[in-house]
């Protein structure tokens, strides 16, 4: 309908994303005079160009400074982790305020959602370059580089080395993978047989729903359309998942023809892989893969020489929101708009990209389907569940001796997972993120399957020294900033949650406040909008189903207290008074 | 055009294929709450206050199509008390002081909260900073009461065909914006004769000089509820459809 005034993208060779990545690169913002310009140049509404701006973490209108740290609060790879408290130590040792940027304009500090070094530790973004941070000692050499005006390109190069650790491989990861083989498997069965072979796998979605691939990609061949698309869900946003980082490093070929595959089923020509903005340091590595694909007759026009079977993948780079994993989000942000979820039905295989017909599928899901085309739907439910056949490569982090990636067959007990890892002292699990489940001990011996704990592969173990309010507290917090404020219960009822835990931690909760919680996670999980909002709340209720202590212990005995520290709100106003005697406080 | 039946609080209401299920409950007269609905425009689905029931399943019903044979639960304490709890999240978002609002009397908002028996706002204030642009010499926009309905935004684009709003930023910094170099109004081509201009539910977008020229008591809540209005508008709606 707002086709007329909206862009077409697909007329335009540079996607906006990239184009206002550049500005932002240029200028370290994005003014209003950028975005009429942008406007001019997409023949765009500036609304849209400011919405889209607005959206996005990673741009910003006002100045950033020319290091620009963003630090991870993820609870496994974020600034508080092993008892740091890097986003303080930063504060103090270069003279600047979270949120701000220095008044010399050398420097900007502040906070982004999990990046996916998990596995890493404490890490942040410099300049959008993975750092690990490591100890205190490193964050003061980095205030003395930055002080320095040391460019990035000489400070220490292992400080960005990004290890993967693969600590256990599967029925997946333990493959040869022979560059083209599935696509002249496929070619060679014809797209049909190929089809029956993906269904007859029993292959589920790996980006955590778990809906049937076959059924995906048969839905989408039927439906009617000027055109098909293959989009490779690569945002890996939940927090605690690095698998499809190590996939997107080292096994990028099978998601290539994975993905291809699927375009000869489907009937594509083109496609596009969704890259979360974090994981820009990876662009270069697959544009090489892409390119060699293309050199050797893999990709691009007459896919080994056969007539008609052309297909090419274009990147995109997405630019800091959850929001943007959830497909109908991603299919928004690919058409240069702000990630906000469709309604769905219609769902993308029949009004996608563009309102095309269009598969939305993980970059495990492609990896795997490669390997089916290669080996066969047998080979592939040798290991699994009779409900989830083949395996699942988990994204093992927090408090373990070894995090790292880890494959298993579905059905594995999270006890194995907890006894490989060598977490010798969990008091919980979070299985599949923040959106996922809060277990404690007497769940340990469940099963990882789509039928009992399903999880897009984050797995973050928390030993019995965490505070577990505090993990409840940071998930809220990451879903208010990550709702994409669409609907009310979301966006509102996130930003309540968040406070309500808040008030706990401080010690001036009341037992009415725990009704309050409850009743506030049921009507966000009930009547939100997408994805996001139904399971935003999923950890409190766990939380105070598993854990009630941790909740109990920290009420007030009184009946009631106001949402506020009175005292503190009086705080400005002592100041501006410059007082600070007794009389001047509430106490 | 096939007729069939969906079932709405044991009462069946008929719908044309292709309806959704508030379309097809207003045209019935059975009256669904909604604040960001409104008869003509593509249906959004952001306030959440149709929520309804199909089975154990909560959906909206501005957004999900009518199929023979749902049975749909709307009018139950449950959903009723999950309304007021959402309305409630709308007054305390933003900063709403119905006394001396301008609207008052008018205000959808205020309406709904009449209808579901909100006595109080509930929830803590956020206290949210909001601008406030009144450099259009007829009509201000007041961001402290917009409830991000987004109606002014589609009524822009699809009746006025001139696309003056949109909405900014994630979370709870989501904002109204004017579609200007400048982002005021003054720069845009609204008038107060566009639909835009007219159909705020709250007291965001107001027209200049007139907010007292109906008194306080005679206005339209005052005298009516917002479910008679709300049926009212898609009759209007229907016969204007029929006229043309
Ligand atoms: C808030 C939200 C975030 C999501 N993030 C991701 C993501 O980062 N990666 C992903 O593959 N799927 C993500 N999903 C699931 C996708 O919507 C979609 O189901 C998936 O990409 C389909 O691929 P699959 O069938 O191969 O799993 C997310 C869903 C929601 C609601
Ligand atoms: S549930 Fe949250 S993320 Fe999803 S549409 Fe609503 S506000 Fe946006
Ligand atoms: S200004 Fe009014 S019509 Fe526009 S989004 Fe806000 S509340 Fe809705």
């Amino acid at each position: 309908m707002n086709q007329s005034i909206s862009n077409n993208p697909d007329s335009k060779s540079v996607h906006l994303l990239h184009r206002l990545y550049a500005l932002q690169q240029q200028h370290l913002c994005i003014s209003s005079e950028s975005m009429q310009q942008v406007a001019n140049e997409f023949c765009l509404p500036v609304s849209q160009v400011t919405a889209v701006v607005e959206f996005y973490t990673f741009f910003s209108r006002g100045p950033c400074g020319r290091y620009h740290l963003l630090l991870s609060n993820c609870t496994s790879c974020g600034y508080l982790v092993g008892g740091e408290n890097f986003l303080l130590q930063f504060t103090q040792a270069l003279d600047v305020s979270p949120g701000e940027t220095r008044s010399d304009g050398l420097v900007s500090l502040g906070e982004t959602s999990c990046i996916g070094m998990c596995d890493h530790g404490s890490a942040m973004l410099v300049n959008g370059m993975p750092l690990i941070l490591h100890n205190a000692d490193r964050v003061n050499h980095i205030a003395q580089l930055i002080n320095a005006k040391t460019s990035l390109a000489d400070w220490p190069a292992e400080w960005f080395q990004v290890h993967e650790s693969v600590n256990k491989k599967g029925l997946l990861l333990n493959q040869n993978f022979i560059p083209g083989l599935s696509l002249k498997n496929t070619l060679a069965q014809g797209a049909n047989e190929m089809l029956e072979t993906i269904l007859a796998s029993g292959l589920r979605g790996r980006g955590g729903a778990g809906f049937s691939t076959g059924q995906k990609w048969q839905f989408c061949r039927q439906a009617e359309g000027a055109g098909h698309y293959v989009v490779c869900n690569a945002d890996e946003g939940e927090p605690g998942t690095f698998k499809d980082r190590l996939l997107l490093r080292q096994h990028a070929e099978s998601m290539l023809e994975g993905m291809t595959l699927c375009a000869f089923i489907i009937g594509a020509e083109r496609g596009f892989i969704y890259l979360r903005g974090e994981y820009r340091f990876l662009l270069s590595d697959l544009q090489t893969v892409l390119a060699a694909y293309r050199r050797a007759g893999l990709l691009g026009q007459r896919i080994l020489g056969k007539e008609d079977f052309d297909f090419d993948i274009e990147i995109v780079v997405g630019a800091g929101a959850y929001i943007c994993g959830e497909e109908s989000a991603l299919i928004e942000s690919l058409e240069g708009k702000p990630g906000i979820p469709r309604i769905r039905p219609p769902f993308p295989v029949t009004h996608g990209y563009l309102n095309q017909p269009t598969v939305v599928n993980n970059v495990e899901t492609f990896v795997a389907a490669a390997h089916i085309a290669v080996h066969g739907s047998a080979w592939f439910k040798t290991m699994g569940t009779t409900q989830s056949a083949g395996s699942k490569i988990l994204s093992v982090s927090g408090d373990c001796e070894l995090p790292g990636v880890y494959e298993y067959p579905f059905g594995v007990s999270v006890q194995q997972v907890l006894q490989d890892c060598q977490a010798s002292d969990a008091q919980a699990v979070q299985i599949g993120g923040p959106a996922g489940v809060l277990i404690g001990k007497q769940d340990f011996d469940r099963q990882i399957a789509f039928e009992d704990l399903s999880t897009g592969g984050s797995f973050m173990v928390f030993g019995v020294h965490r505070d577990l309010l505090t993990i409840n507290r940071n998930f809220a917090s990451f879903f208010a900033h990550e709702s994409c404020g669409f609907c009310t219960p979301c966006r509102v009822g996130t930003q309540l949650l968040k406070n309500n835990l808040d008030k706990i931690a401080e010690g001036r909760g009341t037992r009415q406040d725990i009704v309050e919680i409850k009743r506030l996670s049921e009507l966000i999980q009930r009547y939100s909008h997408c994805g996001l909002g139904h399971t935003a709340a999923h950890h409190v209720i766990d939380g105070l189903q598993r854990f009630p202590q941790v909740f109990e212990e920290n009420l007030t005995q009184q009946s009631f207290m106001s949402p506020f520290d009175l005292d503190k709100t009086l705080e400005e106003a002592r100041q501006i008074t410059q007082r600070d005697d007794a009389a001047a406080h509430l106490k | 055009m096939t007729h069939n039946t969906i079932t709405i609080d044991g009462q069946e209401v008929p719908f044309e294929v292709g309806q959704t299920i508030m379309d097809a409950a207003l045209a019935a007269k059975v009256y669904i709450p909604h604040l960001c609905h409104y008869p003509g425009l593509t249906p959004h689905g952001n306030c959440r206050l149709c929520s309804i029931e199909i089975g154990k399943k909560s959906v909206a019903a501005c957004t999900t199509p009518a199929v023979a044979g749902q049975q749909i639960s709307s009018n139950t304490p449950a959903i009723n008390a999950a309304r007021k709890s959402i309305t409630q999240m709308l007054f305390i978002e933003g900063n709403h002081i119905c006394p001396s609002c301008e609207k008052s009397g008018n205000c959808k908002l205020q309406a709904m909260g009449y209808f579901l028996g909100m006595l109080d706002e509930h929830f803590p204030q956020f206290y949210q900073r909001r601008k406030i642009d009144a450099s259009h010499a007829d009509i201000v926009l007041d961001r402290d009461r917009c409830i991000l309905c987004d109606l002014c935004v589609r009524a822009s684009r699809e009746v006025d065909g001139k696309n003056v709003f949109a909405i900014a930023g994630r979370g709870t910094e989501a904002h109204l914006i004017v579609n200007s170099s400048s982002g005021k109004l003054v720069d845009s081509n609204l008038e107060v004769d566009d639909l835009a201009a007219n159909i705020c539910p709250v007291g965001a977008i107001l027209k200049k000089s007139q907010g007292y020229d109906v008194p306080i008591g005679e206005r339209i809540y005052d005298q009516h509820t917002i479910s008679e209005i709300g049926l009212q508008e898609s009759i209007a709606k229907e016969s204007k459809s029929d006229d043309n």
